[in-house]
């Protein structure tokens, strides 16, 4: 079971918490002149990479609030949390 | 017969403490701090059990957790427990222990005739042999089940009960042996939270099992000392009898806590066990090392056994197991269990497969008389009720094969050593890398993972040598500690017995014996457990099985409960010896948890019966107990079914409350509809963005329903919202899907829409919910209400506050079916009151209370759908029919472009319809298929499927109606089609418009 570092609340246990997956995936705003393909992309597609990995994380059981992880999917650690909005950091090499 | 291989003195047993036990009917004694197992072996009790696979006679082999063989059957129904291991269960009072495995009995047992027809059942048999036809596997399996029992699981419900504990330690120390010790003793002097596990009842590991002496005394000072220090620490806890079960990711860690399994059953008020969960900064492993059997012919007779499970037998419980010993070794580690032996006057020769043993070992094993014979094997076992005598043959030069004639030693007990393995078991769940020690051909912890901060110390790391354990086992606590954020000073002892390490090793993976492996009637086991052998190992190799983790599956190694403890780095010698390559180049497979079987009771602890899941109530629930509702569960809520009267089943009971609530009024508790405040100036825009049809005009006073569409453009939940007054709405959800929606609106406006001003708050257990429904709604709400219920002044998809049998209330005029209908809302406190105001008020009316199968029914008469049951995840607004709540006017709505993808806008999608069965009795099962063509069998070309289905009093005097999702169905209004039926026989039906009741829409309206 994970740790994570909840930026709103602080350090707790993954019980607590869900993954919603790939972060950085804005909707797009001018959905009606996008074709089927990039429509497609944005509903459908998602990385699957074996190494860095930004993705969204909620405190189901805490503050119920969104946040970003930066997460390393071959050996699980978290190399950082950090609230929506902010500018997703700059992280280690793939390992 | 009493205890007759007691040795006169020494072990930790008590011996003023007689305990009697029996074991398959037969009565013994032991004594106070003996084990099952060593208790029967002090009574001469070897046989204990019938191999997996071959039914072989089998016994102890070792004295620990490792021990494949000695599985016992424990007490009886309720209590009764199978795959008890022998070396582990501490003896008390009473204790009731049966053999496993065996029929008719242990001496006589039919199924070992599966080792005369051995060729028969080599690896990978049951997949060659069963694997056709398919269908028969179920009844194959059956038998095979049966010939290979493990012991049987109690029929009875447990009766002991279980607990969790979670603790967060600064340092866990795991194994409770000199290395353990030490690691809690420099970190608990530092003054960090320091856990202490130990899987056994005492502490003390390795130094039970030997004479070993520190700083000029026995060892047992040193414990006794270490422990009185470590108990007077107020962070430090120390805990016997757990097993360190699972080493999860970021030092999560459970053990399971034997606090009632040395007692008899039943005896004990306190839980049988607590799991803990351990959240650790830092982790110590010292878990130690288990020997490794040698791999010779019929190296599976009881009375063989490993060398220092001999040992400890000895020196911790005062047996010495046997009366002739051959110790038969690779390496010197093994001359200690001779020479100790010796020591108690028993006969004792070593059989050494090396041209020459270490000087030291020789010199003191020649000094107390011991014959050596070098360069030699055991080539044979002699059992006959009993062991009797070894086949010992000189090796030939490159120690391949065997030479010369044999010679019987006559003996009763065989110790094997064929070097140590450390336990590698949490480490390796721990996802740390294995490290190769080429001089004692075995693998240590390498690399740990990076979120896994761990040390390991002792044994386990490859120190086997007494002062090295201590001084790691001080050294990693004071690490660990340090790195946990304190001061930690290692800490020492001086003047340790130097211990008889391995020397020089060699490594013959398979000893030879007189016939090649796998032929002839000689077997060599690496697997004990699971029955598997060198042969077999080899086959593996020769069909293929090349990936060690493929012949470990073929072979079934290391599958057993066991977890290889025994047989892994065997199995990888073996196979490394026969491709001529290193182990390493062989690899090797993952330790997986958990390290010991865990209790099913332990894993669930107080989280069963009452306790096993969490049940929401609505406040009116009390009533509908009272008045004989049946409940049924949606969600974690109880939901009232329905309200049987005397005599009534549930198709009476629905089929008159249907009928009732359309001919005069019903009355509905739906306080667990999803209810979600929300207020702010963006509210409307929200609302706009998350439903599919206009919502910035609607105005104080007004409702209005929506349907939600994920950005897939799929319908994923339905309900009325309501505008209460500017920027502040109340929104309805499905029952199920209230978390769902909140959860969705909020990674809304949390993610993409941070800047807009709006606040959703769950209110769906502040409000109960009363509906009243019918043709007389109007007037039972009348004599209970302030409110102006004028039908041109407060219409249909208005809502109105004020006062309801004396409680401020709000009041929808919605409908769910289709009749004249209010939603009476009151804080939920007033729930109960309101609903038998509204029940006593409604008397004069008729009024009947109706639950959710009539709920359901009544919708369907009107077509409405439910979401999640007409409707799958794969529908839209338009295959629902639905197309008249979606705007086109919108720019923009959560799913709205995806309607565009060609995908939606093909034809041949599924589109919800009505049916109407031929015969107006058959009720369709829901989920019954539409097919294009009737055919004797399957495969049928499916078209569709029923999605819901009733009898309804209320359509043509009373005939069965359903909804149906159909290929281009809204094409095949009036059209017959098929079902099929699970017993075969076929339906047929007209497709038709899916509202059988008032399809202008007027009652609702008046």
């Amino acid at each position: 079971m994970l740790i994570l570092d909840c930026p709103w609340c602080g350090t707790r246990d993954q019980s607590e918490f869900h993954c919603h997956g790939e972060a950085h995936i804005a909707r797009p705003t001018d959905t009606e002149k996008m074709d089927d393909k990039a429509w497609g992309e944005y509903v459908f597609f998602r990385t699957n990479p074996k190494g860095i990995h930004y993705e969204r994380w909620t405190h189901d059981h805490g503050c119920k609030r969104w946040f970003n992880a930066v997460r390393n999917t071959a050996t699980d650690e978290f190399l950082a949390f950090y609230k929506p909005g902010e500018k997703a950091p700059a992280v280690g090499s793939d390992q | 017969m009493s205890q007759k291989f007691r040795l006169p003195a020494g072990g930790r047993v008590n011996r003023s403490k007689l305990l009697n036990f029996s074991f398959d009917g037969q009565q013994l004694q032991g004594y106070e701090g003996d084990t099952l197992a060593s208790a029967l072996l002090a009574n001469g009790v070897h046989l204990i059990g019938r191999s997996f696979k071959y039914h072989r006679p089998r016994g102890f082999m070792a004295a620990g957790p490792e021990e494949p063989n000695a599985l016992m059957q424990l007490e009886k129904d309720p209590y009764t427990q199978p795959n008890t291991r022998a070396t582990l269960q501490e003896l008390y009072e009473d204790l009731e222990a049966d053999s496993q495995n065996r029929w008719p009995s242990l001496k006589l047992d039919i199924s070992a005739v599966n080792s005369l027809v051995a060729r028969a059942l080599p690896a990978g048999f049951y997949y060659k042999t069963f694997m056709a036809p398919a269908k028969m596997w179920m009844t194959y399996e059956k038998i095979i089940r049966k010939a290979a029992g493990l012991g049987v699981s109690p029929k009875a419900p447990d009766p002991d009960w279980y607990d969790h504990r979670h603790e967060y330690p600064d340092v866990l120390v795991v194994g409770g042996g000199p290395a353990g010790l030490a690691a809690a003793l420099s970190a608990g002097r530092s003054g960090a939270r320091v856990i202490l596990v130990e899987q056994t009842q005492e502490f003390g590991g390795s130094l039970l099992s030997d004479n070993a002496e520190i700083e000029g005394a026995p060892a047992q000072q040193w414990i006794d000392a270490t422990l009185a220090e470590l108990q007077s620490m107020p962070e430090v806890q120390l805990l016997n009898r757990t097993t360190l079960t699972h080493y999860l990711d970021y030092n999560y860690l459970t053990a399971a806590q034997h606090l009632g399994d040395h007692m008899k059953p039943g005896t004990s008020k306190g839980p049988r066990q607590c799991l803990w969960k351990l959240r650790a900064k830092r982790v110590v492993l010292a878990t130690g090392a288990y020997e490794r059997p040698l791999v010779f012919a019929d190296n599976d007779r009881p009375g063989v056994m490993m060398a220092n499970a001999i040992r400890t037998f000895q020196h911790r419980y005062g047996v010495l197991p046997g009366r002739e010993l051959v110790v038969f070794t690779n390496n010197d580690s093994a001359y200690s269990t001779a020479i100790d032996a010796a020591g108690t006057g028993a006969s004792v020769t070593i059989v050494d497969c090396r041209k020459a043993a270490g000087d030291i070992a020789q010199s003191a094993a020649s000094g107390v008389g011991i014959e050596i014979i070098l360069n030699s094997a055991i080539t044979g076992v002699k059992y006959s009720s009993g062991l009797k005598s070894v086949d010992v043959m000189s090796l030939n030069a490159d120690g391949t094969g065997v030479q010369g004639q044999p010679r019987v030693i006559n003996c009763d007990l065989v110790g094997s050593s064929g070097g140590w393995n450390p336990v590698l078991n949490l480490h390796s769940q721990s996802k740390g890398k294995l490290r190769w020690m080429e001089a004692e051909q075995t693998y240590a912890p390498g690399v740990t993972a990076s979120i896994n901060p761990s040390l390991s110390a002792g044994a386990c790391n490859g120190a086997f040598d007494l002062a090295d354990c201590l001084d790691e086992g001080f050294a990693a606590g004071a690490k660990a500690a340090t790195e946990a954020g304190f001061e930690a000073i290692a800490g020492s002892v001086n003047a340790v017995t130097p211990t008889l390490g391995v020397g020089e090793l060699r490594a013959l993976w398979v000893v030879p014996c007189d016939h090649p492996l796998g032929q002839g009637k000689k077997k060599h086991f690496h697997e004990f457990q699971n029955d598997a052998t060198a042969a077999d190992l080899l086959l593996a190799q020769r069909e293929g099985y090349v990936s060690v983790e493929h012949t470990k599956r073929y072979t079934t190694t290391g599958m057993a409960n066991d977890q290889g403890k025994t047989s892994n780095i065997n199995a990888l010698g073996v196979v490394a010896q026969a491709r001529g390559e290193s182990i390493p180049q062989v690899g090797i497979t993952t330790f997986r948890p958990p390290f010991e079987p865990l209790t099913f009771g332990a894993i669930v602890g107080q989280n069963c019966k009452d306790l096993f899941h969490m049940v929401r109530k609505t406040p009116m629930h009390s009533w509908a107990e009272e008045q004989g509702g049946v409940f049924e569960d949606v969600g974690d809520w109880k939901r009232t079914r329905y309200y049987p009267r005397a005599g009534e089943d549930m198709h009476a009971a629905v089929y008159r409350e249907c009928a009732q609530v359309r001919q005069s009024v019903g009355m509905f508790d739906g306080s667990t509809l999803g209810k979600i405040d929300i207020q702010g100036p963006d509210a409307a825009w929200l609302l706009n963005m998350l439903y599919t049809n206009a919502w910035l005009k609607l105005a104080p006073g007004k409702c209005r329903y929506g349907l939600m569409l994920n950005e897939h453009g799929m319908v994923f939940d339905d309900g009325v919202t309501a505008c209460i007054a500017e920027n502040h709405y109340h929104m309805t959800t499905t029952t199920g899907g209230a978390a769902r929606v909140l959860g969705w609106i909020e990674e809304w406006l949390q993610t993409e829409w941070p800047e807009k001003k709006v606040w959703c708050t769950s209110v769906s257990e502040q409000w109960a919910v009363i509906a009243i429904n019918g043709p007389k709604a109007r007037e039972v709400l009348a004599s209970l209400t302030d409110i102006d219920l004028d039908a041109e002044s407060f219409k249909f998809m208005d809502w109105r506050a004020g006062k309801v049998a004396g409680v401020d209330a709000r009041v929808y005029r919605i409908s769910f079916t289709g009749e004249c209908a209010y939603e009476i809302n009151v804080p939920a406190r007033y729930g109960r009151h309101v609903w038998e105001q509204v029940h006593a008020a409604g008397q004069p009316h008729d009024i009947v209370p109706y639950g959710t199968e009539t709920m359901h029914v009544l919708r369907a008469e009107k077509g409405f759908i439910i979401v999640g049951q007409d409707s799958d995840g794969t529908m839209t607004p338009h295959d629902l029919a639905m197309d008249w709540i979606v705007s086109k006017a919108k720019p923009d709505f959560l799913g709205k472009r995806s309607h565009a993808r060609a995908d939606i806008t093909r034809e041949g999608r599924k589109q919800l319809i009505g049916l109407l069965t031929d015969d107006p009795q058959v009720v369709l099962p829901e989920g019954t298929h539409i097919i294009a063509e009737v055919k004797p069998a399957p495969p049928m070309k499916m078209l569709g499927h029923v999605t819901s289905s009733y009898m309804s009093p209320n359509v043509d005097g009373g005939r069965s109606i359903a909804m149906a999702v159909l290929k281009d169905g809204f094409n095949r209004m009036g059209e017959s089609v098929d079902l099929v039926l699970l017993d075969g026989t076929h339906v047929t039906a007209k497709v038709v418009d899916p509202v059988f009741v008032d399809k202008e829409g007027l009652r609702s309206r008046s």
